[in-house]
C-alpha cells in the first residue's frame, strides 16, 4: 500500500470541482484507492463518497492506493493536487 | 381564453406555446419483478440516456458561460459512474426483485439525506445536485419528460412559479421568448434579467401555475402586464398588429442610438445602463448608453463553487472597459448579502439579512475578498474609463477605510511596477437614510454619488421589497423619498459633485420628469429604457424649479401622481 498526506489550500474545501479532479484521476488506475478524512474513509472513485466527507479547507487527508498501479496512482495525486491549487503535501 | 394579471416586468409583446417549468414531483410505485439482469439493463440505459442529457447540457453552459460555470455538470456525470451508487441500485434490484426506478429512488433518498446532515451549507447544496441527477435517471426510466431550459430547442414561454437568479442567467434569448411566473415584483432579480436581456416578462400573477398546462398558447403583453391565455383568433390578430406597433416604435427609437440626451432647455444628461455581466455590454451599446452606471460585480461570485480569484475579475472588468471604448464605467464593489447569498461564503442565519452583514460591511469584515476585487479593478483601470463605487455606506468611517484599503492597494501595485490609470473617480452609493442626512458631509469625499432607490425606498419606509404583503409601501413618489433625492442632489451639487441614479427609477417613464426638475445629471436604467428616456428627455425642460418646489410640499405619493397627471407630465 502506498499512502500521501495533503493539507486542502483551496477556500472552499474539496467541493464538486476538486471532487471531480480527484475521482477522474482515481478512475485511470486499477488500484483500490482510499481516502481518509479524520478516521472517516470513502472510496475514491465515488464522487458521491468523497462529497459526502465534506472536507473543508485547511483539513489534513490521506490518499492510500492499493493494488498493481498504487505507486503512479500516489504520483499523479501529488501532481494533480497541485497542479489544481487544491493543496500541497502534507 | 383566460386573462391573468401580472406585474409589468419586461416590455415586448410575446405570442408562443408555454412551457411549464414545475418542480419535479414522481409517483413511483414499488413493483416485483421476475427477471433482474433485465431490469438491471434499463437501469444502464437510463444511465447512459441521462449521461448524454447532461452532457448537452455541460456543452451548451461551456459555450454560454464558460467552462467553470459548467464544472459542476462534470460532477453530475461522475454522479452517474459512481461505483457506491450504481452497486447499491444495482444490488437492491437483485436482491429485492424491485424495479429499477424505486431502487433508484430508495438509494437517491438515503443519499440525499447523508448529504442534508452535514454541517456545511456548500455540502448541503450538493444534495441538490444528487436529486437532479437522480430525478433525471427516474425520469429516463419513468418516460416522463423533465423540464429543463437547457434541452429546449422551440420557441416558448416559460412559465414557473418564481426564477432563480442563476436559473434566469441560462435562459437563451433564441428560445426563450418571454416568462411569466406566481412570484416576484418589478424589482426581482428576474424582472431586472428579463429587462437586461430584452425578453418580455410578466411576473407576480400568484396562479399561472395553476391556469396554464404545457403548449397552451399563452400571449404576454409586456406593455400592460397581462397574460392571456388560449386566445381567441381575433385576439390573436389583434397583438400581431400590436407586436407591429411596438417593433416600429422600437424602430423610430433606434434612431437615437447615436444621438446625445440633450433637453428641451439645452442641459445635458447623461444617460447609462446597468449590466450584470461582461457579455451585456454589446446590449448597452446597441441600445445607445453613453456609459454604464452600475456594473454589479456579484454575478460574478454567483452560480459557483468558490470566490473568484484575481485574474478571473481582472479579466472581467478589463473587457467590460475595452468594449465600452473610454465611455464611463462605474463599478460597484461587491454588493453580497441581503437576498443574494453566496452558499460558499457560509453567511451566518440572519433575522433580518437586508439590515444585516451586507455590501461594504461584509467587504470591510472580509479584508482579503475585498482586497483582491480592489487589485482587480485598479490593474483593469488604465483599459478604459473606471469609476469606482461602494455600495451601502452608512458612515463616513466606512467610507473611509474602504477608500483606504484601495489607496493601499493602489500603492502596493505601484510598487510591484504595475501600470495604473492615473486617477480613478471614487464614489458612493445613496441607499442609506443615514447617508442622505449625512450627505453634505459625504460629498466632500467622493467625485460621484450614485442613488440606489430599490434600497433607499425599502430602508426609508422601513418596508421590505420582497415581501409582497407590504408591498404598498414601496412608493417611489413618496414625498419622504423625493426630499431625500431632492437633499442629496443639493449637497452634492454645493460641492460640485455630480449626482446618479441606477435603481429602477431612473428608467421609470413617470419618475424622469421629476427626477430632471430635482437636477439628477446622470439616469442609470436597463438598457432597453434608454432609449424611451431619451425620447422623453428631449422633450422635457429642466427649468422647471416650480415644479421642484411644489412637488417636495407635497403630502402623499397619491398627491404626487395627481399633480403629475393635472401638469400632463404623465403622458411623456
Amino acid at each position: 500500500m502506498e499512502e500521501c498526506k495533503f493539507i486542502i489550500t483551496d477556500p472552499a474545501g474539496i467541493h464538486a470541482r476538486p471532487a471531480s479532479i480527484l475521482v477522474q484521476t482515481a478512475n485511470q488506475f486499477v488500484s483500490n484507492i482510499d481516502i481518509v478524512f479524520r478516521e472517516r474513509t470513502a472510496n475514491l472513485k465515488s464522487i458521491i463518497g468523497v462529497m459526502a466527507l465534506g472536507i473543508p479547507v485547511h483539513a489534513v487527508i490521506s490518499i492510500r492506493a492499493t493494488g498493481a498501479d498504487e505507486e503512479s496512482a500516489i504520483k499523479a495525486f501529488s501532481e494533480a493536487i497541485s497542479e489544481q491549487k487544491l493543496g500541497d503535501r502534507y | 381564453m383566460k386573462v391573468v394579471e401580472g406585474v409589468l416586468a419586461s416590455n415586448g409583446i410575446t405570442i408562443a406555446r408555454a412551457y411549464c417549468l414545475e418542480s419535479s414531483s414522481f409517483k413511483i410505485s414499488k413493483k416485483q419483478i421476475n427477471e433482474h439482469s433485465e431490469e438491471i439493463s434499463r437501469f444502464q440505459d437510463a444511465i447512459k440516456q441521462a449521461k448524454l442529457e447532461i452532457d448537452q447540457i455541460k456543452e451548451r453552459t461551456e459555450m454560454r458561460l464558460g467552462t467553470e460555470k459548467a464544472s459542476i455538470f462534470s460532477a453530475q456525470l461522475l454522479i452517474l459512474e459512481d461505483p457506491e451508487f450504481i452497486g447499491e441500485v444495482t444490488d437492491k434490484i437483485k436482491s429485492e426483485n424491485v424495479n429499477a426506478e424505486y431502487a433508484a429512488n430508495v438509494i437517491a433518498d438515503k443519499l440525499v439525506s447523508l448529504f442534508e446532515a452535514i454541517e456545511n451549507d456548500y455540502m448541503r447544496e450538493r444534495a441538490t445536485d444528487i436529486r437532479d441527477v437522480t430525478d433525471r435517471l427516474i425520469a429516463i426510466l419513468l418516460h416522463v419528460e423533465l423540464p429543463n431550459l437547457d434541452l429546449i430547442t422551440d420557441e416558448v414561454i416559460i412559465v414557473a412559479e418564481d426564477l432563480t437568479p442563476s436559473v434566469t442567467a441560462q435562459l437563451d434569448k433564441q428560445y426563450i421568448k418571454g416568462f411569466v411566473t406566481n412570484i416576484g415584483g418589478r424589482t426581482s432579480h428576474t424582472a431586472i434579467m428579463a429587462r437586461s436581456m430584452g425578453i418580455p416578462a410578466v411576473v407576480g400573477t400568484k396562479n399561472i401555475m395553476e391556469k396554464v398546462k404545457n403548449n397552451d398558447l399563452l400571449i404576454v403583453d409586456g406593455e400592460e402586464g397581462y397574460v392571456i391565455i388560449n386566445p381567441t383568433e381575433e385576439k390573436i390578430k389583434e397583438y400581431h398588429e400590436k407586436k407591429k406597433q411596438f417593433e416600429l416604435k422600437s424602430e423610430e427609437l433606434k434612431k437615437l442610438i447615436n444621438t446625445k440626451t440633450v433637453t428641451a432647455d439645452g442641459h445635458s444628461i447623461e444617460l447609462s445602463a446597468n449590466i450584470g455581466t461582461p457579455e451585456e455590454v454589446q446590449n448597452v451599446l446597441e441600445h445607445g448608453a453613453e456609459g454604464i452606471g452600475l456594473y454589479r460585480t456579484e454575478f460574478l461570485y454567483m452560480n459557483r463553487d468558490q470566490l473568484p480569484n484575481e485574474e478571473e475579475q481582472f479579466a472581467a472588468y478589463k473587457r467590460v472597459l475595452e468594449e465600452m471604448k473610454n465611455k464611463p464605467v462605474v463599478i460597484r464593489t461587491l454588493d453580497i448579502g441581503g437576498d443574494k447569498e453566496l452558499p460558499y461564503l457560509h453567511f451566518p442565519k440572519e433575522m433580518n439579512p437586508f439590515l444585516g452583514m451586507r455590501a461594504i460591511r461584509y467587504c470591510l469584515e472580509n479584508k482579503t475578498v475585498f482586497r483582491t476585487q480592489l487589485r482587480a479593478l485598479l490593474r483593469a483601470s488604465k483599459f478604459g474609463n473606471l469609476k469606482i463605487m461602494f455600495p451601502m455606506i452608512a458612515t463616513l468611517e466606512e467610507l473611509r477605510e474602504a477608500k483606504q484599503l484601495l489607496q493601499d492597494e493602489r500603492d502596493v501595485l505601484l510598487a510591484e511596477g504595475v501600470l495604473l490609470a492615473e486617477s480613478i473617480k471614487i464614489g458612493m452609493m445613496i441607499e442609506t437614510p443615514a447617508s442622505v442626512a449625512m450627505a453634505d458631509h459625504f460629498a466632500k469625499e467622493v467625485d460621484f454619488f450614485s442613488i440606489g432607490t430599490n434600497d433607499l425606498i425599502q430602508y426609508t419606509m422601513a418596508a421590505d421589497r420582497m415581501n409582497e404583503n407590504i408591498s404598498y409601501l414601496y412608493q417611489p413618489f413618496n414625498p419622504a423619498i423625493l426630499r431625500s433625492i431632492s437633499r442629496v442632489i443639493e449637497a452634492a451639487h454645493n460641492e460640485g459633485i455630480r449626482v446618479g441614479m441606477c435603481g429602477e427609477m431612473a428608467g421609470d417613464n413617470l419618475a424622469i420628469p421629476v427626477l430632471l426638475a430635482l437636477g439628477l445629471d446622470e439616469f442609470s436604467m436597463s438598457p432597453s429604457s434608454i432609449l424611451p428616456a431619451r425620447l422623453q428627455l428631449t422633450k422635457l425642460s429642466r427649468e422647471m424649479t416650480n415644479l421642484k418646489k411644489e412637488l417636495l410640499h407635497l403630502q402623499t405619493a397619491a398627491d404626487v401622481h395627481d399633480y403629475l397627471k393635472d401638469h400632463k407630465l404623465l403622458s411623456c
